[in-house]
């Protein structure tokens, strides 16, 4: 038990360190690095409660996809740090409110036990024991079955995202030349060889 | 202190141990397997290969190793020197640490875990870390260029990969990289395995490895002929040792990875007397090195896809290619009662 606890402090305080860097490293980059060191270390925390699916998809999704496109975009920008910095004091109410009501709220999450004791039972009933099914096959169990409607709704928002953020950036240029293959492999000998009779010393 | 040794000191030298068993012949084949790549293509190319240093020519990895051993490690001046050094290091440890899933044997494995097939996937799919850091913290424009290339890459063909795992998961029913394997026994031997049943899905799956590896003929990443090396322009010594090793024990990772769900992982290709004596990391091994070859014959056979073609072919013919086969399986396997039984 011992070396679980150990593993947990271990895996905690990386991700609270991390966090931290996250939003006061100087250098943007910096930042996204230690945003990836974050999920990976709370994809450990998922590990030890025993939740190894939502932990490796967490990795496959976040850090492997995601993140790199952050990282990507992040890598293109030429922040100015300090420029980014000057309006600190005007955003601080904004900003800070915004950080105030997320805290209450996952207070209220984390204290619910004492809250709404209903809510905890509700929350608790579809996952069944782990030594029966392991959490892969638990949440397949219910995905598709008892939470179809919200779990295609999701499909549905990501997918008009994925639509707007196409036809935000399309643009169509002009005179821009394409590869059409289709096109390449249907050439024809007789559209493009023609032979000609060259007398020596006249040219074409 | 009974229950010290009992309980931690053990387990722990036993852990150790598994650790230095698997990584010690790893090592070992990575520097064997830029021989066999060099004598391979010699071959194709009517060469000799290597063959000066030792008998054959066998201790030309050691020699290798060595001088870079010797170089001068060189820290540019205008990079950024953590991530710099950050970067092969992270390459070769995610090389190495997918390992501890793989199943050698029956019950041959350092961590049987539940979802296996899912960790090797979330660990391949941090490989392009190491590539963008490098080519990031170099502060130069070939490396960066390389870093960004690779980054579109890799996170193309992961897509189709994911599929084409999903295709296999659905006829095995676990996730479990031992029952993986053990799904693919069966009384016709080698025609169980899934590469015949899903013969498109096993070629997309080696072109998709491909492409996730960096290796020809999509190695743009490197793309020696218009990026100089790409992302490892800056580096040298044993920097770029590190990267060099780190991409060969991807490859051996990435053939283990098709033998377990296509070739049957240790399973004899007929289970009959004399094949079945042979034990099963041998048969396992014979896998890895055959796709390893596959992946050398294409490097010496075809020359690089440019790279608006790569990017066609990840996203317009793969993706929806291997999304028709996802539920085309599926529909064959519900159609027919197929469906492997809970367990």
């Amino acid at each position: 038990m011992i070396v679980q606890a150990l593993v947990f402090y271990v895996f905690a305080t990386i991700s609270i360190a991390s966090a931290i860097m996250v939003i006061s490293s100087r250098n943007p980059v910096h930042s996204v690095l230690f945003l990836i060191l974050c999920f990976f270390n709370a994809a450990g925390l998922f590990v030890l409660m025993g939740a190894e699916f939502l932990a490796m998809i967490l990795v496959v999704v976040y850090v492997g996809a995601v993140a790199v496109l952050f990282l990507f975009v992040v890598m293109m920008l030429d922040i100015n740090i300090e420029k980014a910095r000057q309006g600190l004091k005007q955003h601080l109410i904004l900003g800070g409110s915004i950080g105030l009501v997320l805290l209450v709220e996952l207070v209220l999450i984390l204290s619910s036990t004492f809250a709404s004791p209903e809510a905890v039972a509700v929350a608790s009933v579809p996952i069944p024991n782990i030594d029966v099914v392991h959490n892969t096959r638990a949440l397949g169990q219910v995905l598709y079955t008892k939470y179809v409607y919200l779990f295609q709704a999701c499909g549905m928002i990501l997918l008009v995202a994925m639509i707007g953020a196409i036809v935000l950036t399309l643009r169509k240029r002009e005179g821009v030349r394409k590869q059409v293959i289709s096109d390449q492999v249907n050439r024809t000998r007789e559209e493009s060889v023609e032979i000609k009779k060259v007398t020596s010393g006249s040219g074409i | 202190m009974v229950d010290f040794w009992e309980g931690y000191a053990l387990p722990t030298v036993i852990i150790v141990a598994q650790i230095m068993v698997v990584v010690g012949p790893l090592l070992i084949a990575v520097a064997y397997l830029t021989y066999f790549e060099r004598k391979v293509i010699g071959a194709m190319q009517m060469r000799k290969g290597p063959n000066v240093v030792g008998p054959f020519g066998l201790l030309q990895p050691f020699a290798d190793a060595v001088k870079l051993m010797m170089k001068e490690t060189i820290l540019p001046s205008g990079s950024n020197k953590i991530i710099f050094i950050m970067a092969p290091m992270l390459t070769f440890i995610l090389s190495l640490v997918a390992w501890s899933v793989i199943p050698f044997g029956e019950g041959l494995v350092i961590s049987d875990i539940n979802v296996g097939i899912l960790y090797l996937f979330a660990i391949s799919s941090l490989g392009v870390y190491g590539v963008i850091m490098a080519g990031w913290a170099s502060n130069s424009k070939y490396p960066f260029i390389g870093a960004l290339r690779s980054a579109a890459q890799m996170v193309s063909y992961e897509v189709s990969m994911g599929l084409v795992i999903i295709t296999v998961l659905m006829c095995v029913g676990s996730l479990n990289l031992s029952d993986i394997v053990m799904a693919q026994k069966g009384e016709y031997g080698m025609f169980n395995w899934y590469a015949f049943p899903l013969l498109p899905m096993f070629v997309v799956f080696f072109i998709s490895i491909l492409a996730e590896t960096n290796r020809s003929p999509f190695d743009l990443p490197e793309g020696e002929s218009e990026l100089v090396a790409g992302f490892m322009v800056e580096y040298s010594s044993m920097s770029f040792a590190l990267f060099f090793l780190g991409e060969y024990a991807n490859m051996i990772l990435m053939s283990a990875m098709a033998a377990i769900l296509f070739l049957g992982g240790w399973l004899p290709p007929v289970d009959i007397a004399p094949f079945n004596w042979v034990p099963g990391p041998v048969w396992f091994s014979l896998k890895i090195a055959f796709v390893l070859f596959c992946f050398l014959w294409v490097r010496a056979t075809f020359p690089r896809f440019r790279y608006d073609q790569l990017m066609r072919l990840g996203w317009k013919v793969f993706l929806p290619f291997t999304l028709f086969w996802v539920i085309l399986t599926a529909g064959v396997l519900v159609g027919f009662d197929l469906l492997p039984a809970a367990q």
